[in-house]
């Protein structure tokens, strides 16, 4: 029983294997891919180990205080930010490798060809709750 | 008042809910459509028991949940639920030999289901506890958690009722529900005592006693635990004054009665070592000797490298920084929290440059917020102190 997020990076993650841009696709490969997302998410949500799911835009902006009295300033985006992150995935399993098999299903997603995309995603634990027994 | 007669009425309807549903599944119900029968049944009783409560309480569950499960079972597919109805009426005979509420533990905890299946089925169809708090306390959405109760119902739907299982998977799954603390509106750890307390009413097991003795013994300083922002206190630093006396006493009396009995097992080691250390009035005066010896009692039982982290630093405490140091290092540094306990022998020895740096990498791998949090507060407090 533990949380682990799975993240989809727009860049940053390693190359895929099947690495050919979304944009050319044909919108049949387009739609059979997100028949598939959404079909594994549905699959989660039946097994009992879906949590939420979200797709983020691909630009952003920096914000930060700046001193008393005086609006945030704001700036970016910033072209030389590395890591850019897509969206993601939040599950509830009962093992780390649970959590890895659902994350090779979810990065076995058809893109261009129909084929698998081989997509890298990053799994990260949730820090979780401090047990009542330590000692 | 009313809320207090509500608060009365849940205790009461979650402590009838395992005989209710026992019933229910002897009368022939299929065990996933009686659960569901169940719930309507306390659903209702919540609504309609504060302006008109019944003289028998279980009686009243019965007859609800019975109809409420032949209404369903008519709604769906009539005739055949019927037949089969008529083909699994027990035959008369002499009393069930194990208690329901037993069986019902058996089930759902049953060796098919995942643990957290386990941790579900069981807080629902024992506990008694809807769909929605449950969910609430694992913090997942409400389908999520409705799916998985569905799914395990469906996993032990083959099983017969009348099997005897072990107690050690139930054991398991009752440790898990304590361990996980509170998170929403539902205390599990209170739960998980609830359900312990139960199971011992209904089986005598020496090892059902120790796990009650044990999250008794723990739950008795959970006031202590957390300082007024929330941060973690170690047990040396609890004030002793805020722990619960009487929760101690019960929990120390419970488990002498176990080990009287000489069958040792593993919750009843944990309990003795929690037992000592509720039993010392000053962190001063622990008996460190005692709880090595618990210990090496407990790492015979298990085998755990996790009973032999713990047991480094008890060796520390007993026979000094060194010696746990060197008891330390047979173990896998990968062990979680490997570094927070080389830390903390580190300090004891005196060597602050290197316990900083290991309360650094403790922190790193911390596996939840509140020690993340703890064992950074340990590194910079050295870290402050050595640039004075």
């Amino acid at each position: 029983m533990a949380k682990y997020l799975l993240l989809k990076h727009y860049r940053g993650a390693p190359a895929s294997v099947n690495d050919v841009p979304m944009d050319q696709w044909t919108p049949e490969e387009i739609s059979a891919h997100m028949q598939y997302m959404n079909d594994f998410a549905a699959r989660l949500e039946k097994t009992g180990e879906f949590v939420d799911s979200q797709a983020l835009a691909p630009e952003g902006t920096f914000v930060r205080y700046d001193g008393e009295g005086r609006p945030p300033v704001t700036d970016g985006p910033f072209a030389e930010t590395k890591d850019v992150i897509a969206g993601w995935m939040v599950i509830d399993v009962d093992s780390y490798e649970r959590a890895v098999e659902l994350a090779g299903e979810l990065s076995a997603a058809p893109g261009a060809g129909g084929k698998p995309i081989h997509e890298w995603l990053e799994l990260r634990p949730f820090l979780g709750v401090q047990p009542t027994i330590t000692e | 008042m009313t809320s207090q007669v509500t608060q009365m009425n849940e205790a009461l309807l979650r402590s009838l809910t395992p005989s209710v549903l026992g019933i229910l599944v002897r009368r022939g119900a299929d065990f996933a459509a009686a659960e569901d029968a169940v719930q309507d049944a306390l659903v209702e009783a919540v609504r309609v028991w504060p302006a008109d409560p019944p003289r028998d309480a279980k009686g009243w569950l019965v007859t609800v949940a019975w109809r409420r499960f032949l209404d369903a079972t008519r709604a769906d597919a009539a005739r055949r639920r019927r037949e089969d109805l008529v083909d699994e009426e027990p035959a008369p005979g002499p009393a069930p030999a194990v208690d329901d509420t037993l069986q019902l533990y058996f089930l759902c905890a049953h060796p098919s289901l995942t643990p957290s299946s386990a941790v579900a089925l069981t807080l629902r169809a024992v506990g008694g506890l809807t769909t929605r708090q449950i969910a609430q306390a694992y913090l997942v959405p409400e389908a999520t958690m409705a799916q998985r109760i569905s799914r395990a119902k469906r996993t032990v739907s083959g099983v017969r009722f009348d099997q005897p299982g072990e107690v050690a998977t139930v054991l398991r799954v009752l440790y898990l529900v304590f361990n996980e603390g509170y998170s929403g509106d539902v205390d599990l750890a209170a739960e998980a005592i609830r359900l312990t307390r139960q199971l011992a009413a209904a089986i005598d097991h020496p090892e059902v006693a120790g796990l009650l003795a044990l999250m008794l013994l723990h739950h008795a300083r959970r006031a202590a635990r957390t300082a007024p922002d929330d941060s973690l206190v170690p047990l040396a630093e609890q004030d002793r004054g805020r722990w619960d006396t009487e929760s101690i006493a019960e929990g120390v009396e419970i488990l002498q009665a176990a080990l009287a009995r000489d069958r040792l097992g593993e919750f009843q080691a944990q309990a003795a070592i929690a037992a000592l250390h509720a039993d010392a009035p000053t962190a001063e005066e622990t008996d460190w000797v005692q709880i090595v010896e618990w210990y090496d009692e407990l790492a015979r039982l298990t085998d755990s490298p996790v009973v032999r982290l713990n047991r480094a630093v008890a060796v520390g405490e007993a026979d000094g920084p060194r010696a746990g140091l060197a008891a330390l290092v047979a173990l896998d540094d990968s062990l979680p929290r490997h570094a927070a306990v080389a830390a903390y022998l580190h300090e004891r020895d005196g060597d602050l440059a290197t316990a900083a740096r290991l309360y650094a990498e403790a922190a790193q791998k911390a596996p939840n917020l509140a020690e993340r949090d703890h064992l950074t507060r340990q590194a910079a407090r050295l870290n402050a102190r050595r640039c004075r």
